[in-house]
């Protein structure tokens, strides 16, 4: 059995968990994948969470990352965080920078466990700030900056790629040098808050071509946490897995405890269980949904294609979210076959988002409002390929 | 004389183990388990011979070239 195989098959615990702290967010990004902006009152309390790293600490998940929301307006943010590394959990978190100042640049320098992804989404101020809101771009500069100033190495300048953004890539690697920082790129989905914006934001097919080129071209150098896989089909296969993880090797805990196959599936389609009820550990090795995930996959309609091995379908949640089935091809296929398939699919069948924590003013349910009943038709089958984290990183095999 | 650098977490799983090094942050794979139990076997005074001596001879340069990985990406020091 090859090692991919065993990954498909599960292993006893994630190596690739994201943990989002808090729904909570200063910021209101168009695209946010989680619908954040408001704290949730059932928001795990500092003691809950910390049962769950003493849980992960015992399953051996070497690291998490770290999310929301905004993390770092958490209180017990940073009590969090150091509770995590004295207990064998390392820590890489995402922030939009609104709580790194002098003086949490220099604690981040001084610990050896934790890693910090400052999001960015565009190389300069208009156009991030655009997707970001107004003074974003500044305040992450301003955290980049106090990061440098104290000396803390290789942060991550992670960002989503867009129409508006994928012209900016040499930028961005400038931008990143500047700062002695890596560049991490990432792709934009039609989750959250993205599905309102997906038809505006994501790269046309021309772009596409421009980012598999760049990436190629930038190697290892640059991070994507294998999730361009779907591009692999232009020609030879990007660095990474040729599997979707979901389920597998990562998932989402949310802020309430809720376990999900992807931090990019948040809707009850995906939710495996929740902490509270039965423990984390319960739920990775005996949900039914993940069971399912980790079963073969045929392939569907794409098993035909000559590019499926290299990118096996594309992303199970940039499937779902756009109403396509989880068995054909994605939204963005490089071949085209998404766009045709989406020619075939009607509003009514898109599904609704079943958690919004949009501050009010940018209500994605609102903004949804419109739209039909959700028909639940849709079966859960095993997903693709890894698509947020590469548990390759830096592997050798 | 190798041994786990001590930075380096191990966690079993059924094709093998994963190891993971807190330093440098990398991830890797024992993609056997008698090659895990060659690592556990590497204490710092255990000679490598001594800690293949249940592989078969046909399979030690396999484990060899797997613990000369190692211990060139740092996991065994």
């Amino acid at each position: 059995m090859k090692l991919v195989e065993h990954f498909a098959a599960g292993l006893d615990a994630p190596i690739c968990l994201t943990w989002e702290l808090t729904y909570a967010c200063n910021l209101a990004c168009v695209h946010c994948l989680s619908s954040s902006g408001r704290r949730d009152p059932r928001e795990l309390s500092t003691q809950e969470c910390k049962a769950v790293i003493d849980e992960l600490q015992r399953m051996q998940v070497f690291y998490v990352n770290i999310g929301g929301g905004e993390p770092t307006v958490r209180s017990d943010f940073w009590e969090l965080v150091d509770y995590a590394t004295a207990h064998q959990v390392g820590v890489k978190f995402s922030t939009n920078g609104v709580r790194i100042d002098a003086a949490a640049a220099a604690r981040l320098a001084a610990s050896d466990y934790v890693d910090v992804q400052i999001s960015l989404d565009g190389a300069t101020a208009s156009v991030n700030d655009a997707v970001r809101g107004a003074g974003s771009y500044d305040m992450a500069l301003a955290a980049l900056g106090h990061l440098a100033a104290a000396g803390f190495r290789d942060a991550k300048i992670s960002v989503v790629c867009t129409r508006q953004n994928i012209s900016q890539l040499d930028e961005f690697k400038a931008l990143a040098d500047r700062f002695g920082a890596t560049l991490r790129l990432t792709r934009l989905r039609p989750s959250g808050r993205g599905a309102d914006v997906w038809d505006e934001l994501h790269p046309t097919m021309t772009q596409q071509k421009e980012l598999y080129d760049w990436l190629v071209a930038h190697g290892e150098g640059v991070l994507t946490g294998d999730s361009f896989f779907h591009l692999s089909a232009f020609g030879s296969a990007l660095p990474g897995l040729n599997l979707c993880g979901a389920g597998r090797v990562v998932c989402l805990i949310d802020p309430v405890g809720d376990v999900y196959a992807c931090p990019f599936a948040i809707h009850d389609a995906f939710l495996a269980g929740n902490v509270r009820t039965a423990g984390f550990q319960e739920v990775w090795q005996h949900s039914s949904l993940f069971a399912s995930l980790r079963e073969p996959q045929s392939g569907g309609t794409c098993a035909s294609c000559q590019h499926y091995d290299s990118c096996q379908g594309g992303c199970m949640a940039a499937k779902f979210f756009t109403g396509l089935p989880l068995d054909g091809p994605d939204p963005e296929c490089v071949q085209g076959y998404g766009e045709l398939a989406l020619a075939g699919v009607s509003n009514a069948s898109v599904p609704a988002p079943t958690g919004d924590h949009s501050h009010s003013v940018a209500s994605a349910a609102g903004m949804r409002a419109g739209r039909g009943p959700v028909p639940l038709t849709l079966s859960v089958r095993r997903p693709d390929k890894i698509c947020e984290e590469s548990p390759l990183a830096g592997l050798t095999v | 004389m190798l041994t786990l650098h001590p930075k380096v977490s191990v966690r079993p799983e059924p094709f093998g183990a994963l190891l993971y090094h807190f330093g440098t942050r990398r991830l890797s794979f024992l993609k056997d388990r008698r090659l895990l139990d060659v690592v556990h076997r590497l204490d710092g005074s255990t000679s490598i011979e001594d800690a293949l001596s249940d592989v078969p001879a046909a399979e030690q340069p396999a484990f060899r070239a797997a613990l000369a990985t190692l211990e060139k990406t740092g996991m065994l020091v």
